[in-house]
């Protein structure tokens, strides 16, 4: 098995994590979809650290966890505070700028 | 050291890797695309939390395995540990059975998303697949003084401006999270001080009830909320029910459980004999009869 296999699975995952935003209406799936996507591509930049010898992707694989920790906090806060304002988790019914 | 950061991955001299590998990826891949799927397909939330948790830790399964230990420990640590975690707590605030509607507000939405997807996994699949790589170099010189050691070094070598503002982020991140859930208080608190209070006022101005209601009835056969108490008198006490049985209707009557407690209520007591109360009335008593 090559390096190849990795790459697959995380374009697999990534396609997914991609479907699940466009597919789901709830807010915080469409949500767990961003953060599938963003494991996807963490998993390319490991096996392109390991594919070339070199430690800079490991390291742009974490600040990416960092960010998308300080990413999820924010937009929790986000969907919590628009469950207290509307009474509802969807994505549909956050459409008042549309009218 | 550790044994967790001296696992064997090195590659083999064609550049694929060990057979340990090839099983462990094989076994892991496929389960970590079906907890993905039940984040598409799953009805409930709470089932695609644990799902995408299932991934997580299958990706840091494969991250232990591609030398890459110290994020294959922050992905369980941080992903799974704190994310999801937090996923959760939002879930139960938001309300475990918040499901969606099925109903296609686009028309045509779905299989259009599947086209998506479709083109989107055969795209990036073929480049991936298609495109020549170099020799795979892996990362045994580099990990030689173990793999966390070998990111701090590139971590806050190169990278150490970059570390510090994502410290600074991470703070901005946390005050926004307290700002954005911060809810101003409309309306003063309530406290003992102030129900005591409110209560005392209510008996004053209609002479509502200061203590608490009396407790339901409870019999040798029966003890539910749902029959009331009797009184001294033995006069059912409605209070005793909750009022939402009562709106409901729900209540019981004493006869309805223990007829002879109702028939025993219902007899007229025999023995008072006094003035103004039930019963039969006071005997005429002579001189001659007191004496006997």
């Amino acid at each position: 098995m090559s390096l190849t296999n990795y790459l697959v699975l995380a374009v697999v995952l990534f396609t997914i994590g991609g479907t699940t935003v466009l597919v789901r209406r709830n807010a915080i799936i469409a949500f767990m979809g961003v953060e599938l996507m963003l494991n996807a591509t963490n998993l390319s930049l490991v096996t392109f650290s390991r594919m070339h010898g070199n430690l800079d992707g490991q390291v742009m694989a974490f600040f990416v966890m960092v960010v998308a920790a300080a990413e999820v906090v924010v937009g929790l806060a986000i969907i919590v505070s628009i469950y207290r304002t509307r009474r509802s988790a969807s994505l549909d019914d956050v459409s008042l700028l549309k009218h | 050291m550790n044994a967790l950061l001296l696992v064997p991955a090195a590659l083999n001299a064609d550049g694929t890797v060990s057979s340990g590998e090839t099983v462990l990826f094989w076994v892991i891949a496929p389960l970590m695309v079906l907890g993905a799927l039940a984040l598409v397909f799953s009805r409930r939330a709470v089932y695609a939390a644990v799902s995408i948790i299932f991934v997580m830790i299958g990706l840091a399964f494969l991250y232990v395995a591609q030398d890459a230990v110290f994020l294959g420990v922050t992905q369980v640590v941080v992903y799974t540990g704190a994310i999801m975690m937090l996923f959760l707590f939002v879930l139960m605030l938001v309300g475990v059975d918040a499901s969606e509607s099925l109903i296609e507000t686009i028309r045509g939405h779905r299989p259009l998303v599947g086209l998506f997807a479709l083109g989107l996994v055969v795209g990036l699949g073929g480049v991936v697949i298609s495109a020549a790589y170099s020799a795979p170099v892996g990362l045994e010189a580099l990990n030689a003084d173990s793999n966390p050691v070998g990111v701090a070094r590139v971590l806050f070598g190169q990278y150490a401006l970059a570390m510090q503002l994502t410290g600074a982020l991470l703070i901005v991140a946390a005050v926004s999270a307290i700002t954005l859930t911060h809810v101003e208080r409309l309306l003063p608190l309530v406290t003992q001080r102030r129900v005591a209070d409110a209560k005392m006022e209510a008996w004053a101005a209609r002479g509502a009830r200061i203590a608490q209601l009396p407790a339901s009835g409870v019999y040798a056969t029966h003890n539910g909320a749902d029959i009331p108490a009797l009184s001294a008198t033995g006069e059912p006490v409605m209070a005793s029910v909750p009022r939402v049985l009562r709106v409901r209707g729900q209540q019981l009557e004493i006869g309805d459980f223990a007829p002879n407690i109702a028939a025993e209520r219902d007899r007229p007591t025999g023995q008072s004999g006094l003035p103004n109360m039930p019963g039969e009335p006071a005997p005429q008593l002579t001189q001659g009869e007191e004496e006997r």
